[in-house]
């Protein structure tokens, strides 16, 4: 990806997206102030504790969010081939109608809750295919297979034949890509495709898609936790905590010069297979409760360098230069100056030394 | 002195038939041990058959043949009425597929109090609350959690309720099978530190399933690499990790996505193709390395491997 991005390359926008569900217990304020841009052929990780509104986010694009949850502000525009269009304006139906699984496709997080157990593989990746590719039912047939093969399925006449509840976790996740590829979308939203994969077949995965997107310019958000596939994949990156982009830019930007506390606690509590150390490093606490409203900088309670201003004002996005964006207290002109843990800074240290050779 | 084993697997085989000409042989011939109170930690590639193991040992399945010993009973042929019932509180397992397995139409706290109800493990109501309560808040949610459903929440916060529903019932032997694939590394980090915590606190003894070798490596005491319902090579983390002989074993490894950026985006792992090698598994025998480090291979494989 070049430095310079060109506003008429974006293929998504969100703006000021504001999402919220209702539950017996009250609102819960999942999405809150999203703001995010997707470029054509570029690859896109958000990552981000379990809760803080990965999944929402991406199904709120979807047009799949739960009957319980709303938009209540902002504006999600696709650019269709020149055409603005919002997503939030439309009726969820008519997403779904026009542009799911043909022209952004999904993968879930829970292949099985995407694969109907009644229905043998082989026709749920035809069905797409016939429903929005138009094509005989031969070619459709001829195309699931080689989609099948394509995603590193053995012996795919067989496997055609199969219910979901015969394949293992990863060969359903297979599965669920191959039909996500079956109507070449424009836009692939992954939402941790790979967490049922074993590392060899991850990154046979990550490969596949990787080179569908060079030869076809697709463009890709992928939901991991893994940082580790983060590294392998993303151009740009964007943390989620609570509802909220903490923190985005480029990739070096985020792995090699992270400004965020929390960021910094992410990428200290990655395992890392070189050390012995016999305890992983975990952000203290939990996320907050979004169903009380969010006083000053969410993570303030589980932050060891918070300022006082962090428990009363929410902060605002800093530019700290390049394409990288902080929202923290601590990136003010006027804040005191903190340095990450001395174990991140060493971590990271040993990796740039690793690329220097 | 020889300790005995919580679990003991010996020649475990558990095949499926698909059509008359055709079975698959998801779990081919397995043995391994587990210890009261340690981690095993089982590793192989998607359709490997880890899952199979895992539920063949928990009886969701039954075995096609060899023998399960669990606590000194055998449990991999036809159960006794009792036996089952001892196995369904000694035992439990942690699934791969969190939605797969809560009941979509049960609150949370029923979710997690089934078990202690069916076996009727609790005096009161007043009681089921409190360990409901004290076990969500060791798995990181809090009580409010209770009466929502499974659907409200995040993919990881299910997780987290498929363990809470799992360690409520105080189990010897959890089998955790991804228990933590779909969480977040942070999350993670609390879980791993959690079921340590657990283990240290009342002696629980784990099977856990995972493809994710760096989480394996600070959870296990030993490792097990299964390949096409094979055991390829087993032994402690550190020989798994210093000195593995199997290529397999050295193709996963190498596999490990490292999180730098500059290198990760141009590194190339290992393959290994075990047609391409012509190794066949069903020739290979046990070669020892050390009391806990062995390998399946044949005297050829070996002596090149080892080489
Ligand atoms: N239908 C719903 N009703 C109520 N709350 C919901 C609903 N769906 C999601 N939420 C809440 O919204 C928040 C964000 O959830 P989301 O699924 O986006 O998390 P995530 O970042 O994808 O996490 P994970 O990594 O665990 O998948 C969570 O607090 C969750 O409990
Ligand atoms: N109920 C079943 N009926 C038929 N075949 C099955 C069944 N369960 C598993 N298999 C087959 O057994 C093999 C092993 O599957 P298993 O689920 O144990 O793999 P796994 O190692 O857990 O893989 P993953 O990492 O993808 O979860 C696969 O080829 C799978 O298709
Ligand atoms: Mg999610
Ligand atoms: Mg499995």
């Amino acid at each position: 990806m070049s430095e310079k991005k060109d506003k008429k390359d974006r293929v998504l926008s969100i703006r000021d997206l504001d999402i919220s569900f209702d539950t017996s217990n009250g609102v819960v304020k999942a999405i809150r102030g999203v703001r995010l841009d997707l470029f054509k052929g570029e690859t896109i990780a958000i990552v981000g504790e379990s809760g803080s509104g990965k999944s929402v986010t991406v199904k709120a694009i979807m047009g799949i969010l739960a009957s319980n949850g709303h938009i209540d502000n902002g504006s999600i525009t696709f650019f269709d081939e020149g055409k603005a269009i919002d997503l939030v304006k439309m009726k969820p139906k008519d997403i779904r109608y026009n542009y799911c699984g043909k022209k952004i496709a999904m993968v879930f997080q829970d292949p099985m809750t995407s694969l109907d157990p009644t229905m043998t593989i082989g026709r749920q990746i035809m069905e797409p295919i016939l429903e929005h590719l138009k094509v005989s039912h031969q070619e459709a047939k001829n195309r699931a297979m080689e989609l099948l093969e394509l995603v590193g399925i053995e012996n795919p006449q067989k496997r055609f034949k199969q219910y979901p509840h015969q394949l293992s976790g990863g060969m359903r996740q297979r599965v669920v890509i191959a039909i996500a590829l079956s109507c070449d979308p424009q836009i692939l939203i992954c939402d941790e495709p790979t967490t049922a994969l074993d590392v060899t077949i991850q990154a046979k995965i990550l490969e596949l898609i990787k080179d569908i997107q060079y030869k076809k310019n697709i463009s890709v958000i992928y939901i991991t936790h893994d940082l580790g596939v983060v590294a392998k994949v993303a151009d740009y990156v964007a943390v989620m905590y609570a509802g909220k982009i903490i923190e985005k830019g480029n990739i070096d930007e985020i792995f090699y010069d992270p400004r965020h506390p929390y960021t910094w606690g992410l990428l200290s509590s990655m395992p890392d297979v070189d050390t012995d150390s016999h305890r992983l490093f975990a952000i203290p606490g939990s996320c907050p409760n979004l169903l009380e409203r969010v006083e000053g900088d969410a993570f303030a309670p589980r932050n060891p360098y918070a300022l006082k201003i962090d428990f009363k004002v929410e902060p605002p996005i800093f530019d700290v230069g390049g394409q990288h964006r902080v929202a923290s207290w601590l990136c003010h002109p006027n804040a005191p100056k903190v340095e990450m843990p001395e174990q991140l800074r060493k971590r990271i240290d040993k990796m740039l030394k690793e690329v220097r050779g | 002195m020889e300790r005995t084993p919580l679990l003991e697997v010996t020649d475990l085989k558990q095949y499926f038939k698909i059509t008359r000409t055709y079975t698959t042989k998801a779990v081919d011939g397995i043995s391994f041990k587990i210890y009261p109170g340690e981690t095993y930690g089982l590793v192989g590639e998607s359709g490997s058959g880890k899952s199979t193991t895992g539920r063949s040992i928990i009886r969701l399945y039954d075995p096609t043949s060899g023998s399960i010993k669990f606590d000194g009973k055998e449990i991999g042929k036809k159960l006794s009425k009792e036996d089952k019932a001892y196995l369904r509180m000694n035992m439990q397992m942690i699934f791969q597929d969190p939605m797969a397995c809560l009941n979509p139409r049960m609150k949370v706290k029923e979710i997690i109090a089934e078990g202690l109800r069916i076996h009727k493990i609790c005096k009161s109501e007043q009681e089921i609350d409190e360990k409901v309560n004290a076990i969500l808040e060791k798995v990181g949610l809090s009580k409010e959690h209770a009466t929502r459903f499974p659907h409200q929440f995040s993919g990881g916060q299910r997780q987290r309720i498929g363990i809470a529903r799992a360690l409520v019932m105080n189990p010897k032997l959890v089998i955790a099978d991804e228990a933590i694939s779909a969480l977040d590394v942070s999350i993670q980090a609390q879980v791993v530190n959690l079921m340590k915590d657990i283990q240290q606190e009342l002696g629980t003894t784990y099977l856990f399933i995972a493809h994710d070798l760096a989480m394996v490596k600070y959870i296990s005491d030993r490792i097990g690499v299964l390949h096409l319902g094979h055991i390829v090579e087993t032994g402690t983390t550190d020989e798994i990790f210093q000195d593995p002989i199997h290529p397999y074993t050295k193709s996963l490894l190498s596999a490990i996505p490292h999180p730098n950026p500059k290198v990760e985006k141009t590194r190339k792992a290992l393959t290994y193709d075990k047609n391409k090698e012509g190794v066949d598994y069903t020739k290979g025998k046990i070669h020892h390395l050390s009391d806990t480090h062995y390998v399946l291979a044949t005297d050829e494989e070996f002596a090149k491997w080892h080489g």
